[in-house]
């Protein structure tokens, strides 16, 4: 069935300390523990507490992509900076607000969406149990709404507030209830949600599923600064990693990240680190050096809204350019990036493989939008076996040559690295340009043969079908990377149904371009619409420097941070579709 | 065979860039001494360093080695050291790499107290950029274009600063004095945390004037210490040319625990609705 049959879009919003996070977190475990799929964004200002803060909701009973276009309820606990998320919250005349009658103050930008406005006394509610809270009773409100079970619901309260004692859980049931039961007299303006399946599903963030496919993958060993928004990634593995003989270090800055692990990669443990656009700046001279001293290792960019400090917690695909280009010289490197939550597992695990097997350091791109939602989803097909790592560093175990060349040439241009230990292969790897042996040369020669392996590497492994989804076929394709690929695909999939198929290419391997593979995939294709979350058409010059594209090209490139939705894409594909005709 | 001829099995066939009479040989092969005289299998060595003409010892040892960029040795060496804690690590470079561009690396490598010794080649100058000012040049010198009135900022103190950031062991060496500086070496080498040298490294080329440092290094008067206020104390005293362990203490050096008592697995489940 499709993704379109049915979905419910909800917002909860409030000011820091209110609860809309909590509310949206146990609303979306309790519509998956009943069955249905969804996702939970998040959207918080800039101060660490006291700002505002959304949880922007999409339940369904079939698998959901990401956000739609609008929402059809907003609950507010009150209205504080409702200015700054009224864009992220699109309403329209069909959508519910349910607001606190102790907020009465409605401000213009949520009103003139023409929204039918309810306004309840949850304060007052609230004041009326000891202890009460008015979030709970937000939640009880909306479960009573949404016809979620109520036995459901008070498992996932008490579950997640099981390390706050009986009362205050007693308080939150009360408090659930007291919302449950709530006499209302209007209705969602959306359906309930029918047919829950009993299928395996798993709710994850794209943080957690970033860390635990670089697990997957081999990683041993993590150095890593905090830095919105990937901390969760890494508070998610620091207690982990360490439980499966790795370790994570909290590093004095990114510098020191990137440069020890390349340190611990060198030793062969297998190593990353994970940061945002601020800290991958910082790194750009360490990954030149790991690419110069054929280094593996994996950097895990969750993208925030840039340049600068940017919007550090929110999204944007406006990373590419220094994902791709960040190094000085001639430095050939991976970037990757995963397209859904459960692609942020694979994704990663394959950009470990990937950096092991070509020595070299892996760059996957990640963005705010997938690393801090979480997601329920169908259960991913189990890895066959996650705790043996695979060991496909090409290793010397012995010096078979004298001296042992470290750098050696050969065709497939991937040389064995000796690992500190073995006897007889020591050599100094270098960031200077070198011999085969690592002996610092400045010989054009050597330069050239250096310059040409490291660029072979990447041009002489055989990727296989994993550098892109390819869906669909026909003479119109959009073509889209990362994040932007969940809001592209649901676009598709409603142009099908109005009789307008398109074809969809996501690429996932950015770096080393695919050109061969790509253009095969354009031949037929005579109208392209380029989809990206950038401002200055990063992907579309990207595409312009490595492939040949179709005649006729339209870009829709809208920075963060508003989400891309589909019925955006959808416009613009008929914009294209309609100029030809 | 004879300590010489083991000492030089330590190096490599690669030859040194070094200016003639650069302080950096001595280092070189005092290093070469350190390593016969523990008996330290050298495919179990690995020594690290950043950019300078001091950072080019790696190349010169028959150990493994990373020659990374500037500044960022100690990063480079703590990651290896983490990963593979049975290898002796060491890291080495100038001070232009390990006080100004790598600073902040060397305060915390200081506080964290990792298994691994430190040598700074310091010749008060950067040598590899042809002669520019580094933080442990005293603020009058004005012999390089770039900072014509001199830097008329006070110089870094790098043992004091080093005390101050928590390190265990802090020593000063002199090129002109091999065996001390070979002692010194097998001693940090021994330490069971972040020990530190500063090794005074005249470099003829760009501060000829250090040909005389011969005449002004003496040795500390004192034993080493273990209380960090008495080496304080001495160390605002001296004029930064005596020579010597100045501090050693028993801080316990830094590891990380990880035993399997997990496996992904388990983590896979927790995400299950
Ligand atoms: C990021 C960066 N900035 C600047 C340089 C240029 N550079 C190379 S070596 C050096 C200073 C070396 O001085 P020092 O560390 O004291 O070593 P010495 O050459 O004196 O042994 C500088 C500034 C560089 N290689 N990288
Ligand atoms: S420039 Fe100075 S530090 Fe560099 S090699 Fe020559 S003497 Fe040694």
């Amino acid at each position: 069935m499709s993704i379109l049959s049915c979905t419910q879009s909800l917002a909860v919003t409030g000011s820091g300390g209110s609860g809309a996070i909590t509310v949206g977190n146990m609303l979306l475990q309790i519509a998956a523990s009943s069955g249905l799929y969804g996702i939970m964004r998040r959207s918080v200002g800039p101060q660490i507490r006291g700002g505002e803060s959304a949880a922007l909701l999409r339940l369904s009973a079939q698998p959901v992509s990401g956000p739609d276009d609008r929402f059809d309820l907003l609950l507010a606990f009150d209205w504080l900076n409702a200015d700054r998320f009224a864009l992220e919250i699109p309403l329209d005349s069909a959508s519910l607000i349910i607001s606190d009658s102790a907020h009465s103050e409605i401000p213009d930008v949520i009103l003139q969406s023409g929204a039918r406005v309810i306004q309840i006394p949850l304060q007052q509610m609230a004041a009326d149990i000891s202890g009460g809270r008015v979030n709970m009773i937000g939640l009880g409100l909306l479960c009573a709404l949404l016809e979620l079970p109520s036995e459901l619901s008070r498992t996932v309260i008490r579950s997640t507030l099981a390390s706050k004692g009986e009362a205050a859980i007693e308080a939150a049931l009360q408090s659930f209830d007291a919302g449950a039961r709530y006499e209302t007299s209007f209705q969602l303006p959306c359906p309930a949600l029918q047919g829950g399946t009993t299928a395996a599903r798993w709710n994850i963030s794209g943080n957690e599923a970033c860390a635990l496919g670089a697990l997957q993958g081999g990683v041993r060993f993590v150095a890593a600064y905090p830095i919105t928004p990937a901390t969760d990634l890494l508070e998610w593995l620091a207690p982990r990693i360490e439980k499966i003989g790795g370790s994570l270090l909290q590093a004095e800055d990114e510098l020191a990240s990137i440069n020890m692990v390349i340190g611990a990669s060198f030793g062969g443990v297998c190593s990353m680190t994970a940061t945002s656009g601020p800290g991958l700046s910082l790194m750009a001279e360490g990954i030149g050096l790991a690419i110069a001293s054929e280094i593996p290792l994996v950097v895990v960019n969750v993208t925030r809204g840039g340049p600068s400090t940017g919007i550090p917690t929110k999204s944007e695909q406006s990373d590419l350019n220094i994902a791709l280009y960040g190094q000085h010289g001639d430095a050939p490197h991976l970037v990757l990036a995963p397209q859904n939550i459960s692609d942020c597992i694979q994704t990663t695990r394959w950009a470990v493989q990937l950096a092991e097997i070509l020595q070299t350091p892996a760059i996957v791109l990640s963005d705010q939008f997938l690393g801090q939602s979480r997601f329920v989803i169908p259960a991913p097909e189990p890895v066959v076996d996650s705790d043996s790592i695979a060991r496909l560093r090409q290793i010397q175990h012995s010096a078979s040559a004298t001296p042992y060349q470290r750098y050696l040439i050969n065709d497939s241009a991937i040389s064995p690295m000796a690992l500190p230990g073995t006897a007889g292969c020591s050599y100094t790897a270098d960031g200077l340009e070198h011999t085969c042996t690592g002996k610092p040369s400045s010989i054009a020669t050597d330069h050239h043969d250096q310059l040409d392996k490291r660029q072979h590497k990447l041009t002489r492994y055989a990727f296989g079908t994993q550098w892109a989804e390819v869906q669909g076929s026909g003479p119109i394709a959009i073509l889209c990377w990362g994040s932007s690929s969940m809001a592209v695909l649901e676009a598709a999939e409603r142009l099908q149904q109005s009789g307008q198929p398109v074809k969809v290419i996501a690429i996932r391997l950015l770096a080393p371009a695919q050109t061969a593979a790509l253009e095969r995939e354009l031949q037929d294709v005579s109208q392209l619409l380029v989809v990206e979350q950038s401002h200055s058409q990063q992907f579309y010059r990207y595409l312009r420097a490595h492939y040949a594209l179709p005649a006729q090209v339209q870009v829709y490139a809208k920075p963060g941070p508003l989400a891309i939705t589909p019925g955006q894409i959808c416009q613009a594909l008929q914009a294209l579709s309609g100029e030809s005709i | 065979m004879n300590d010489l001829a083991k000492a030089k099995t330590y190096k490599s066939e690669v030859k040194p860039i070094w200016c003639p009479g650069c302080g950096d040989f001595a280092v070189l092969s005092a290093l070469t001494k350190a390593f016969a005289y523990l008996d330290l299998d050298k495919k179990d060595l690995a020594v690290i360093s950043g950019i300078g003409c001091s950072s080019r010892l790696p190349a010169y040892l028959s150990s493994y080695g990373f020659h990374g960029i500037h500044g960022r040795a100690l990063p480079v060496a703590a990651g290896l050291k983490l990963a593979r804690p049975e290898l002796t690590v060491i890291a080495s470079g100038g001070d232009g790499d390990g006080f100004s561009i790598g600073g902040n690396h060397f305060l915390h490598a200081c506080r964290r107290n990792l298994d691994l010794t430190y040598i700074v080649m310091d010749n008060e100058v950067y040598g590899m950029t042809k002669g520019q000012a580094s933080p442990t040049t005293k603020p009058d010198w004005v012999d390089s274009p770039l900072t014509p009135h001199g830097t008329g900022v006070r110089p870094f103190q790098p043992a004091a600063i080093a005390l101050a950031a928590g390190a265990s062991f802090i020593a000063r060496g002199f090129s002109g004095d091999p065996n001390g500086m070979t002692k010194l070496i097998i001693d940090a080498i021994q330490h069971p945390g972040f020990a530190f040298i500063q090794v005074l490294s005249p470099c003829p080329t760009y501060r000829p004037e250090q040909k005389l440092w011969k005449n002004q290094v003496s040795s500390f008067p004192h034993a080493p210490t273990d209380n960090p206020l008495e080496a304080a104390t001495r160390l605002y005293a001296d004029d930064g040319m005596s020579s010597g362990l100045i501090f050693q203490s028993q801080y316990p050096a830094w590891q990380q625990t990880s035993a399997v008592t997990a496996s992904i697995h388990q983590f896979e489940e927790e995400f299950i609705v």
